[in-house]
């Protein structure tokens, strides 16, 4: 049995009178990629910023790399790597810069530090930008530089708060094939975001957060088919008629949510005896079937969509 | 202050030696206007202080004074745009650094400034023979106590003000009075009592009163007093912006 890398028991985080995380308790096991799923405002960061010693826990207790975050900070610090949501590189210096005097923060020396940023602006397909200042640096490879810097000290655990949030999708991408490469490294990576694509793709296990409370967990798939089936239909019509086409429906479905005036239906066969009953009410304006994914199991869990949350 | 607070002075000069001829520009423009035109112009008018032309008599007083800008801009709108906007503290403080470190590396890096501004001013009164004496080469040491006392000031704002434009407040209010109530352009003898007194209250005052003595070469004990002020001033002032500062990250 491994043990664990991070272990929380507990945790709790309050601003002011607003308990931001609740009570949580949760493992992370070392070569896994762990997510904190949730909507904007859930606990996320928070989370993540006590991990690495940022934020100072209210309560609860976190190991981190078997010692206690309140007591060794500098030195789990010195063995982390951290990703943060908003970018912080040094906009005054150049590419190379940036990561030479974050590597002086932890103590690596100048000739070492050089090699290891050479290496690390290679793989992340930065090398012809060695020498520019980094406000001229487009927004997808400010990231990449975000995470060059981030493995500087050849982290044993890689935290990332919402990599790709603000990206295009391109940008998005190559930054997910990276994570696919340090994965198969073996590096522990913990990840948080509110895309359920982003999660799905990279995550081995994961816990969703709402309202700084962990409203469920486990990994990606084995959520998806324990709360929704196999595939959801999506139907558009009128709010009057929504009990008597449920009530037509139910033989043929799992489960169900209502978003509005959106129907979504949890089905786990091919859909085709729900097809045919579908035709019995022309009501309906828009279909739509397609595979079940993460953001139906948050819907369900929480009656609210992920990204469109206040 | 430790060997980590180095690093944080250590990449404030990375990004000086790039940016140091506009910086410089600007900071030894300014006083050399106030030396030319107040020494030169108004000088012709009043004649002698105590024996001293007037140009000869407010040349230290820039010094001085080009350390307090420099040390207090470089620590409330500098540090200001590296915590709020840059996010650099918090780059600094998710690597192995304490926040302590890194104000204290800040508050070094605008010391240094004002050494830099201040002796730079030196020089150039120096060419113009407007110091008449070998205790100017403890300039710099004072230049340090004055660096200190007004990064530490500068840093505390910073520590409490909610938005950049809270400045201007300090400014106003503190170190534009300071600039002028502090004996820079004139002995502090004509003001009215109460004035006088307050000025021991102000750290410029005691920076221009050795900084003119050291020029002059009228120098004595009296002038460890005042660099007692300052000193005691810095061992006061300097726990607050470390203290506010982490209160306003949260951390």
């Amino acid at each position: 049995m491994l043990k664990p890398i991070v272990t929380a028991k507990n945790l709790t985080k309050t601003y002011g009178n607003i308990q931001a995380v609740k009570n949580i308790d949760f493992v992370i096991f070392p070569g896994q990629c762990f997510g904190i799923l949730g909507p904007n405002g859930a606990g996320k960061t928070t989370t993540v910023a006590m991990l690495y010693c940022f934020l100072p826990l209210t309560t609860g207790k976190l190991e981190v790399l078997g010692m206690d975050v309140t007591r060794d900070q500098r030195e789990i610090k010195k063995r982390l790597g951290i990703v943060p949501q908003e970018n912080n590189l040094d906009q005054e210096l150049t590419v190379i810069e940036n990561l030479i005097i974050y590597a002086g923060y932890f103590d690596i020396k100048k000739s070492a530090a050089e090699k290891k940023a050479l290496a690390l602006l290679d793989f992340f397909n930065l090398m012809e930008k060695k020498d520019v200042d980094v406000e001229f640096l487009s927004g997808g490879m400010k990231r990449r530089l975000a995470l060059a810097r981030g493995l500087i000290n050849s982290p044993e655990m890689l935290i990332l708060d919402e990599p790709t949030t603000g990206l295009d999708p391109e940008a998005r991408h190559i930054i997910w094939q990276h994570l696919r490469l340090l994965k198969q490294q073996g590096l522990t990576i913990v990840l948080t975001t509110h895309y359920l694509e982003e999660a799905s793709q990279l995550c081995d296990q994961l816990f969703i957060i709402d309202q700084g409370v962990i409203i469920e967990r486990g990994a990606p798939q084995e959520l998806v088919e324990k709360h929704i089936g196999k595939s959801v239909v999506e139907l558009e019509l009128p709010v009057e008629k929504q009990q008597q086409v449920l009530e037509n429906l139910r033989p043929e479905i799992n489960g169900h949510q209502l978003l509005g005036s959106t129907l979504f239906l949890y089905i786990n066969d091919e859909g085709r005896n729900l097809a045919g009953k579908l035709k019995q009410h022309p009501f309906i304006s828009y279909q739509l079937q397609r595979p079940a994914n993460l953001e139906d199991v948050f819907l369900k869990l929480t009656g609210k969509g992920l990204l469109n949350h206040e | 202050m430790n060997r980590w607070a180095i690093k944080v002075l250590w990449r404030n000069m990375v990004v000086f030696k790039k940016t140091w001829l506009t910086n410089m520009t600007f900071y030894f423009i300014e006083p050399l206007l106030y030396l030319s035109a107040m020494g030169l112009g108004l000088g012709a008018f009043i004649g002698e202080i105590n024996g001293t032309s007037y140009i000869r008599f407010i040349a230290p007083g820039i010094i001085a004074s080009s350390a307090m800008w420099s040390a207090s801009s470089e620590s409330t709108y500098g540090s200001f745009v590296k915590m709020h906007y840059q996010k650099i503290y918090h780059a600094m403080v998710a690597a192995p650094l304490y926040i302590e470190e890194v104000v204290a590396g800040e508050i070094l890096y605008a010391v240094f400034k004002a050494v830099i501004y201040g002796s730079i001013i030196l020089l150039v009164i120096t060419a113009f023979g407007l110091v008449s004496s070998a205790w100017a080469l403890l300039t710099p040491f004072v230049l340090v106590l004055a660096g200190f006392v007004f990064a530490l000031l500068g840093m505390i704002w910073t520590g409490l003000v909610p938005k950049i434009d809270s400045f201007s407040f300090f400014f106003t209010l503190v170190i534009t009075p300071m600039f002028l109530f502090s004996g820079v352009f004139s002995p502090i003898d004509p003001f009215p009592g109460f004035v006088q007194a307050a000025a021991w209250f102000l750290p410029l005052y005691h920076v221009v009163v050795l900084l003119r003595s050291l020029a002059s070469g009228d120098v004595g004990l009296f002038l460890l007093v005042h660099a007692g002020v300052l000193v005691l001033s810095i061992i006061l002032l300097y726990p607050f912006p470390q203290r506010f500062m982490k209160k306003r990250l949260g951390l």
